[in-house]
């Protein structure tokens, strides 16, 4: 049920994400920060099973910052956003073409959430794809995320990035993922505009945020928007109906 | 749903006199629902070659970066751009090294070869290459395709007709593709110079 969405504005980009840590059905806590802040102008905001998405997220970011110190630039959005989509793409084939290559077929390690059987038009055999769902094989790193990466460079101005968990990348002004996404995109659809102001874009993100809790059935209670312009990427608030309680002092 | 109706694609090439031209679909999808309607599926390779990639959108990407990184040793290494002939042969192999693990893409191949004789030519994933002389189709829209275009098509057109006519072709056969359409793309590429149009449809 998570819900990440973003769009981008007059002078800025928006990331708006949920933050509902979930386990099956217990809630382990709602304040969940799903939007890393990459760089100084660059957000990244991901969805997916929770180990795999913070793991992922900060490999991203510890190599954009690696960048930055090896060559003394940061990256561009668009470059930081076609590192990401390899770096999903290399993960996407890694163990597929070891057990092809071991195992000839028969012993695939396939998980049973979203296996792919697929049947070539020219070809009558059947391939088997493995799974490309959250739970992967081990050395899989970064499979099962969506991610959205926003970011702001000073002679382009600010962009925004889908890229799927089977690693497709498009540059688009709004995008979403997730169950949220059914609603979030439609209400972006009817009333985004390009060259939005910040006040009217997080009151478009705020009718997303509406539409969601009363149309999702086990809808995210808390929402945390980010933005990035040219002063930088920083959190601009949060949508919460539940606040966890306060720690008792002594 | 197959792992190649995914993101939903149409493209389509057709010979005309001394040109060609190439066409695609601009919806990218994930299953049924449209991420965005201006998703670019056809690739330039060379002044006069191009390449149209249908099926797996990441697949697409991937095998592009792959056939650009290629053909760009192959200038440094030759001094020369690629012939299509070549380019198709290539595109094949790299096709059939996933064998085992195929890249869920199906070309669409067309060029002007050095004397500006037009080639097209399609394949499946796996790289089984198929010449022809008149038209080649592939995508979730392929079976409207092809009988679409066997109707409309002429051999010899010129430039502007060839135009019309793959326009008419790709427009109605996504028309009955739930998965392909939001407009098209359409690039006629004569010896001289390459037109590029976008063309409105059906927004759905």
């Amino acid at each position: 049920m998570e819900c990440v969405f973003g769009l981008v504005g007059d002078g800025f980009a928006l990331v708006a994400a949920d933050s509902s840590a979930v386990n099956s059905i217990l809630v382990h806590k709602s304040n969940e920060d799903k939007i890393m802040i990459l760089d100084s102008h660059k957000l990244l905001g991901a969805s997916g099973e929770a180990g795999d998405r913070v793991q992922f997220t900060e490999y991203i970011q510890k190599n954009v910052h690696l960048y930055e110190f090896r060559n003394g630039i940061p990256l561009s959005t668009a470059a930081a956003a076609n590192f990401t989509r390899g770096e999903l793409a290399q993960a996407l084939r890694k163990d597929m073409d070891n057990h092809l290559e071991r195992s000839e077929l028969k012993s695939l390690d396939l998980t049973p959430i979203s296996v792919g059987i697929i049947t070539s038009k020219f070809v009558v055999t059947t391939i088997l794809a493995p799974s490309v769902g959250t739970a992967q094989p081990k050395g899989c790193i970064g499979n099962g995320r969506d991610s959205s990466i926003a970011g702001y460079d000073k002679d382009i101005g600010p962009s925004l990035y889908y890229i799927d968990y089977i690693a497709t990348l498009h540059k688009v002004d709004k995008g979403a993922f997730g169950y949220g996404s059914f609603f979030s995109l439609s209400m972006m659809d009817r009333h985004y505009h390009s060259g939005m102001s910040l006040k009217e874009a997080v009151d478009l993100v705020d009718k997303c945020i509406v539409e969601i809790r009363t149309r999702l059935v086990v809808s995210p209670p808390n929402f945390v928007i980010k933005i990035v312009d040219k002063d930088g990427a920083k959190e601009y608030a949060w949508r919460e109906t539940i606040k966890d309680a306060e720690e008792p002092t002594a | 749903m197959s792992i190649f109706e995914y993101n939903g694609s149409a493209v389509v090439a057709m010979v005309g006199k001394n040109c060609f031209a190439i066409a695609s679909d601009r919806r990218l999808g994930v299953n049924l629902q449209t991420i965005a309607t201006d998703f670019q599926r056809i690739y330039k390779i060379h002044d006069k070659l191009y390449i149209g990639l249908s099926g797996l959108a990441t697949d697409a990407q991937t095998l592009y970066q792959r056939l650009v990184f290629r053909h760009k040793l192959y200038q440094l290494r030759e001094e020369r751009d690629m012939k299509p002939e070549t380019f198709a042969s290539l595109v094949s192999a790299l096709l059939y090294e996933k064998r085992f693990g195929p890249y869920f893409c199906q070309p669409v191949i067309a060029g002007l070869d050095d004397d500006d004789v037009p080639f097209i030519c399609t394949m499946d994933c796996l790289g089984a290459k198929e010449l022809a002389k008149d038209f080649v189709v592939s995508g979730t829209a392929s079976e409207s395709l092809y009988g679409v275009c066997e109707s409309m098509y002429k051999p010899n057109m010129e430039s502007e007709e060839l135009f019309e006519t793959i326009s008419q072709a790709l427009l109605s056969s996504v028309d009955r593709d739930c998965l392909s359409g939001w407009g098209g793309h359409v690039l006629l590429v004569t010896p001289t110079e390459v037109v590029e149009r976008t063309l409105k449809g059906r927004m759905d």
